[in-house]
């Protein structure tokens, strides 16, 4: 026997990774788990609806009545604009935030002054429910949709500052010290180090901030809008259209997973 | 005699807070085309030393002067590479940057990488390639700027000891094949005996007491660690404070120059 080889057969030797990917992995797809969950739902949901004979309001949520109020929406012609009125000022918020959010998060991550200046500020203004600001964004910018994006940006400033902190405060110090002796001026500093280091936290920020607004925007667009989701849904509630009312939470909830899918692949 | 290339003039540093002195009136010349080492014990103050020549940390007094027209780049004992760039990309750093304008093109990288042996890494990320490698990247970067001083802060002192010998020869060879002017800081003895033209053993509050040129003396790794264990008081210590005097004359011939790739 050679010092070089081994007399253990080959197949002992392989059988091991396989062994352990077969423990380890599912012949399902991962769709399919999914695709059964939400199959196990929709069973919960008609179970539900159905459970309680004579209650006329319960069956209005039945799942086999939505269909026919997606049907309603498209027809009144609402449910599009409303789709657009939403993500247009929820992209309007969330453009106001990152346009602030980035510049101060620079600042109070890079300033200590500005840091210990903030410090109490930014923990107090996050703590407050950004709907807490829905009668003074009224009083302030009267109805219509330039309270809602208030509303949204409040609420989505806060993880892209805070994130944008983080990012500067994880700066390797020695990646500005290469770009500095390297010959670098500031906003080349900047341009190179900086923005690429710190970019990894601001786009989770950005992420996280997103899925926030999202949440936010459909009660922010019940005071004083006449268009949108939120609006939407108190005016099937109106009309006693309860049906209608749940399509629009679905499409709330599917776009709402739309877009967390769609920041993923186009915020990394 | 030619002008140095880099002069520590009385060099005095104190860390806020700190009851002794970092850098106690260190005074050094270093000739164009010299390899100089500097050897002591961690904490004993020559990281602060290079850091000060790298414009990185203010000296309390003193001077660092560096002949006109040098330009000098920095290799640190971590890589520190960009993970956002590939290797290729971080070679040619100094390329973003208009101070580097038209020194860092194409061509030079391309005939680095192929000096470093870095072909067929070019375009890998730099967490799929190993630390000796990366620190070659490093070395790169630093080569990619033709600096005409080189400034190298424990570059192999992360690296296991087999990589760390392999890079100490691939280092001294390419300082000679690019007539580079370096300053290397090491608790390495055989790094400092293996890159060294000239080596000076560091000791804070006292700057260089001893130095030794091991191409023109057959000073020995026991002589140096026995220095060591001494702590800088055997008999060899002739020399305190300065090396400006003793400066390497057989080097002093050396023209100030920028190495091409």
């Amino acid at each position: 026997m050679s010092l070089l080889t081994s007399e253990q057969p080959e197949e002992a030797v392989s059988a091991t990774p396989h062994q352990v990917k077969d423990r380890r992995t599912s012949t399902v797809p991962g769709w399919m788990w999914g695709a059964a969950g939400i199959i196990f739902a929709v069973a919960l949901w008609w179970v539900f609806t159905h459970s309680a004979r004579g209650n006329t309001m319960l069956t209005a949520f039945a799942p086999e009545n939505i269909p026919s109020a997606f049907a309603a929406l498209i027809g009144r012609g609402v449910l599009l604009s409303d789709i657009g009125v939403s993500l247009w000022r929820l992209l309007a918020g969330l453009a106001i935030a990152v346009l602030v959010g980035i510049p101060l998060g620079l600042l109070i991550g890079f300033s200590q002054a500005a840091n210990q200046f903030s410090a109490p500020l930014v923990q107090f203004l996050r703590m407050v429910s950004p709907l807490s600001w829905a009668p003074i964004a009224v009083a302030l910018f009267g109805v219509g949709s330039s309270p809602v994006i208030f509303l949204v940006a409040m609420a989505a400033i806060w993880p892209i500052t805070l994130n944008t902190v983080s990012g500067v405060r994880a700066l390797d110090q020695q990646h500005l010290q290469v770009a500095q002796t390297l010959g670098a001026t500031p906003s080349e500093v900047l341009r190179t180090v900086v923005v690429p280091s710190i970019k990894p936290y601001v786009l989770a920020g950005i992420r996280l901030a997103l899925g926030i607004a999202w949440v936010i925007i459909v009660p922010a667009e019940m005071l004083g809008v006449s268009s949108g989701l939120g609006y939407e849904i108190l005016n099937a509630r109106d009309r006693l259209a309860y049906d209608e009312m749940l399509a629009v939470i679905l499409v709330i909830g599917a776009l709402g997973m739309v877009l967390d899918w769609a920041a993923q692949k186009v915020l990394r | 005699m030619n002008t140095p290339a880099l002069t520590i003039a009385n060099a005095f540093k104190t860390y806020p807070g700190a009851s002794e002195p970092t850098l106690h009136d260190v005074s050094l010349d270093l000739n164009p085309g010299e390899a100089f080492v500097i050897l002591g014990h961690t904490g004993s103050g020559k990281s602060t030393l290079l850091r000060a020549v790298a414009g990185l940390e203010e000296l309390d007094s003193g001077s660092v002067h560096v002949a006109p027209g040098t330009r000098h780049a920095v290799v640190f004992q971590q890589a520190a590479l960009f993970p956002w760039l590939t290797v290729r990309e971080n070679i040619a750093l100094g390329a973003q940057y208009k101070k580097n304008a038209g020194r860092v093109d194409a061509p030079t990288v391309n005939r680095l990488i192929e000096r470093l042996g870095l072909q067929g890494l070019e375009d890998r990320k730099v967490n799929e390639i190993s630390g000796g490698q990366a620190q070659r990247v490093s070395i790169g970067r630093a080569l990619a700027i033709q600096p005409s001083l080189l400034l190298l802060d424990e570059p192999f002192s992360a690296l296991d000891p087999a990589t760390r010998s392999e890079l100490q020869g691939w280092l001294r060879s390419l300082i000679e094949e690019l007539d580079l002017t370096v300053l290397m800081v090491s608790h390495d003895i055989s790094e400092a005996l293996t890159v060294g033209d000239r080596i000076g053993f560091f000791r804070a509050q006292q700057g260089f007491t001893q130095f030794w040129s091991p191409a023109h003396e057959q000073v020995t790794h026991e002589e140096i660690l026995e220095y060591y264990r001494n702590d800088g008081d055997s008999d060899r210590a002739t020399f305190s404070g300065s090396l400006r005097d003793e400066s390497a004359k057989d080097l002093s011939d050396k023209p100030a120059h920028s190495p091409t790739f």
